[in-house]
């Protein structure tokens, strides 16, 4: 499993620290949030609203610096489109990792 | 230049307006969690650029291209590369952005913006509307199966119908109903001397119009947008003054 880093947000920041702190801090309350909605929408199965749920949490991944990660995001996406689950598993090891990594900043 | 921010998503506004901060002659004046509040924005203040999403739920970023008469000049920003084709046939959309976005790649898209001269019209038109000489209804009723059972809906008491996936969702005075149906089946079903496509989501009861602000119109407490394409046979049905 890839490990999250902070490579795009140092980048993005150039230096300015209460701007790093700040979109961590954001992440850190959006993730959370966005990963609730998706749990209880694999509750009710409701694929179309997983898709959108998947797509917004794939940001997270890309920013998060997880390049394998996010395009496992990308195909599960692409099948919860069409309507099934395949890759579920995957994504939500990729969930459980950046919630650890999220716990460690 | 005078720019706002569309998107659902924190972290991306965050980023955007991050990324605007490098550059001096980019203002972002406001940001906004989703379409609606920007048309309402927009009604009332010019801005030269929209750094604008794609994908947000139930009003895409495309959607709220439709309503907007005169367009200001749009940076696209999103996940998904696969709409770049699309997002050429707009004239507005000055360029595209894949997220995650690197400072060398927006420098380029806004640089891109300055360089294409800022419109000095008015953005939006207003409108003033009356709905008084709209005909009345027949009167007929409208029968939806929900759970097996068929439904009676009053027509006239139907104020709005939005698309919703597979689904419909009927809004009427008493109570809302949602139908596993598209649009385009209750469109055939209802008067057309009553009820009007105003967006490619959304169908209304024109008797039911509480106000008309430039590019959409407030139904009971829903303001439903106006694609430019439906805004002609809009105004057409309005007793203007």
């Amino acid at each position: 499993m890839e490990t999250p880093n902070l490579t795009y947000i140092e980048k993005l920041s150039g230096g300015d620290e209460a701007f790093k702190k700040k979109l961590i801090a954001i992440i850190k309350d959006e993730f959370p949030e966005e990963k609730a909605v998706y749990e209880k929408n694999i509750g009710i199965k409701n694929f179309k609203l997983l898709a959108d749920n998947v797509h917004k949490l794939k940001h997270k991944i890309s920013i998060l610096g997880l390049e394998k990660s996010y395009d496992i995001a990308v195909a599960y996406e692409e099948n919860l489109i069409e309507g099934n689950t395949k890759g579920k598993e995957d994504f939500d090891k990729i969930l459980a990792n950046i919630t650890s990594f999220l716990t460690t900043l | 230049m005078k720019c706002i921010i569309i998107d659902d998503e924190a972290t991306a506004r965050a980023i955007i307006s991050q990324l605007c901060s490098n550059f001096k002659y980019l203002d972002v004046l406001e940001e906004f969690t989703n379409a609606i509040q920007a048309i309402k924005y927009l009604n009332h203040n010019e801005v030269d650029l929209i750094l604008l999403d794609i994908h947000m739920p139930d009003f895409t970023g495309f959607d709220f291209i439709d309503t907007l008469k005169n367009p200001p000049k749009i940076i696209l920003t999103t996940s998904d590369p696969q709409f770049a084709i699309q997002a050429f046939e707009y004239e507005c959309i000055v360029d595209y952005l894949v997220k995650p976005i690197e400072l060398t790649r927006f420098e380029k898209a806004v640089q891109k913006a300055k360089s294409i001269p800022v419109k000095s019209a008015k953005n939006f038109e207003s409108l003033i509307s009356s709905s008084e000489n709209v005909e009345s209804s027949s009167g007929n009723d409208l029968y939806v199966n929900i759970d097996r059972r068929l439904i009676k809906i009053d027509i006239p008491s139907i104020y709005l119908v939005e698309a919703k996936g597979d689904y419909i969702n009927v809004k009427t005075e008493e109570k809302n109903y949602t139908v596993h149906s598209t649009l385009k089946k209750i469109e055939d079903k209802l008067p057309n001397n009553l009820f009007l496509k105003v967006h490619r989501s959304y169908i209304i009861n024109t008797k039911k119009i509480i106000d008309i602000e430039d590019n959409s119109v407030l139904i009971k407490k829903d303001i439903i947008p106006v694609s430019r394409a439906n805004r002609p046979e809009l105004m057409k049905r309005l007793n203007l003054l």
